[in-house]
């Protein structure tokens, strides 16, 4: 079972781990105080001067106190979207995996407890999902709804990613499900409900925790070429993939700070999240397929 | 065997029933096609012209025939942008977009073969733990950032290559190919490589795993034992029993790099179907997406079927009820 001094201490002691985990921390913090730490509120249109466009960083020649990193083609400053855009990836990263999470887990519930025609119906259509590639499909959903925003690109990434929950959940409870302890509640007459709720979710619900630590990176990645492509977030919300895509084309004017910023700060975000869920397997080490 | 193939077609046919039943409702019920068509400064009759033209006024069961008739037929409708039909448009972008996702498999799983079984005979040599290393990255950081990095590097600060576009192509039948020009190889590089570059890392890490489990085997100790050189050894006998799953990835590969395509196409401007889809979709135009989906989603029923016959050759331990 779970050691928690023992996950601790291997912690502490893998600076990996530690380094990855204070990035995340740090990243985090800046992003939940986007308000408090920014300069300038990008989302508010009437702050913008056009006059401001492109300035360089404050270092260079040119360059402002009030636009440390420079400022895009809309004369947003650079800082600001950052830290906007970084709340954009962890506000959505983190609702589409625990979106994908619920949805995954109850119908991995109801396939694994129920079996039979459901539990056919549930794997044939997880099965089709998978023949296609997550970022296919969800930018196909939404290329064809048509809605720009934070809600659809939860939704379309959640719709993708729900499959791996529910194949691991099934899993964990058809394993359950033959121990004796489950024989035992239904001998003594409680009810599905029961038996779902109190026994088998608690005991199966583990191992989905890792997976979702893994697919955090992947969403956040996904979000971000999604704006990249221009269907995930609208162009007056920044999020760093749409702050990349309005900022490489001003490269060949060798115009380099509008994308190097925030292609720095979604390198470094993902590295970390990818290092730390990559130490979380190897270190809980569960079956994941 | 033949069973195995024909349920598998019925399981790739009801897929495809369900995609189409997919895009015709996009198609007949997202937006508004008369009103795409006709423009907005049409008079009513043209509007209910149109309107029983489309075929719109009758029940949806009728409709979705048609369209599923239509469609056997090739007619995916007319783009609303062009305003000519839409599957030759996308048709005419198969060869770039083939020929860029083809390329990129090569890249993927020839280099990323190498390097896995370089890693998996020597895992403590420095050179093999950087490369290692290097496909972690690979694998972590989004496609779009490393083909930006590759645009600056190799054509803005070297200026060794062309940023965008195919280059000089020829046309050989109903195909145009970039491949047989100096010019089309210049642009095909930098494209091919990022794309390739994720897929690679998986390569790699798959064959490393698979061969460093193979190395273990009884067999292969004895023939090191009867004095075979171990170059022998790893290309003729691990290796061998290892590309059987490197197989069936590198086929299931095919069908992520066609998918990464569109994020590799918009970047450079290739010319093919992933950039036409991302236009078509900042456009609204329906039936060119329409189209574009029913295209992938038999080229993926195609890919998937292909894999599971291969894997069934390779493989005969594996019987399939």
């Amino acid at each position: 079972m779970f050691d928690r001094a023992r996950f601790l201490r291997h912690f502490s002691r893998s600076p990996l781990a530690v380094s990855s985990a204070a990035i995340l921390l740090v990243f985090l913090v800046a992003a939940v105080c986007a308000p408090l730490f920014a300069p300038h509120d990008p989302y508010d249109l009437t702050s913008l001067q056009l006059t401001d466009r492109l300035k360089p960083p404050m270092w260079m020649p040119g360059g402002s106190d009030s636009f440390p990193l420079g400022t895009d083609d809309q004369g947003r400053g650079i800082l600001s979207a950052i830290l906007y855009g970084m709340r954009a990836s962890f506000l959505i990263g983190a609702g589409a995996v625990f979106l994908a999470f619920c949805v995954g887990a109850a119908l991995g519930l109801v396939a694994g407890f129920f079996g039979g025609r459901l539990d056919a119906l549930i794997g044939r259509v997880a099965d089709v999902m998978l023949s296609f590639p997550a970022f296919l499909l969800a930018l196909l959903l939404l290329g064809i709804a048509r809605q720009r925003g934070a809600i659809p690109v939860i939704l379309a990434i959640a719709a993708t990613f729900w499959v791996r929950y529910c194949r691991v959940m099934r899993g964990n409870v058809l394993r359950e499900s033959k121990k004796e302890y489950i024989e035992a509640a239904k001998v003594m007459g409680a009810s599905h409900m029961r038996i779902i709720f109190r026994h088998l979710l608690p005991n199966s619900v583990a191992t989905l925790f890792v997976v979702a630590a893994v697919d955090l990176g992947m969403v956040i990645v996904l979000e971000a070429t999604l704006s990249f492509l221009g269907v995930g977030l609208p162009l007056t919300s920044p999020s760093l993939g749409m702050l990349i895509a309005s900022g490489y084309q001003y490269l060949y004017a060798s115009i380099w700070w509008p994308v190097f910023f925030p292609a720095l700060v979604l390198a470094i975000l993902v590295l970390a999240i990818n290092l730390l869920g990559d130490w979380l397997r190897r270190e809980l080490n569960p079956r994941m397929y | 065997m033949l069973r195995y193939v024909c349920k598998r077609l019925s399981q790739g046919f009801f897929v495809l029933a369900g995609v189409s039943f997919f895009c015709f409702l996009i198609f007949q019920y997202m937006g508004d096609p008369v009103l795409a068509l006709v423009g907005m400064d049409a008079t009513p009759a043209q509007i209910a012209d149109t309107t029983q033209r489309l075929g719109l006024d009758r029940p949806w069961y009728e409709q979705y025939l048609a369209f599923i008739a239509n469609v056997s037929r090739g007619d995916f409708g007319i783009s609303y942008l062009t305003k000519t039909p839409a599957l030759p448009l996308v048709l005419k972008r198969v060869p770039a977009t083939m020929e860029l996702a083809v390329m990129a498999m090569l890249v993927a799983t020839g280099l990323g073969g190498c390097i896995g079984v370089l890693a998996a005979v020597r895992p403590h040599w420095r050179v093999s733990r950087a490369l290692m290393l290097f496909s972690l990255a690979g694998i972590s950081l989004p496609t779009f950032l490393i083909a930006i990095l590759c645009i600056y590097l190799f054509c803005i600060v070297l200026g060794w290559l062309p940023p965008f576009g195919r280059g000089e192509v020829i046309r050989i039948g109903f195909w145009d190919t970039g491949l047989f020009t100096n010019d089309g190889w210049r642009h095909i590089v930098l494209p091919m490589t990022t794309l390739g570059l994720f897929q690679l890392s998986m390569s790699a890490r798959v064959l490393r795993g698979e061969m460093m489990e193979v190395m273990l085997e009884d067999y292969i100790r004895t023939a090191r034992a009867k004095g075979l050189s171990i170059g022998a050894v790893v290309w003729r006998h691990a290796l061998k029993n290892a590309l059987i799953p490197f197989v069936t990835i590198a086929g299931l590969q095919l069908g992520q790099l066609i998918a990464f395509s569109i994020v590799t196409e918009t970047v450079f401007q290739w010319p093919g179907m992933g950039a036409l889809l991302i236009a078509s979709i900042g456009q609204n135009d329906q039936p060119v997406v329409v189209t574009y989906i029913m295209l992938v989603a038999v080229l993926f029923v195609l890919i998937n079927l292909c894999v599971d016959i291969l894997y069934f050759f390779l493989n005969p331990k594996i019987s399939y009820v």
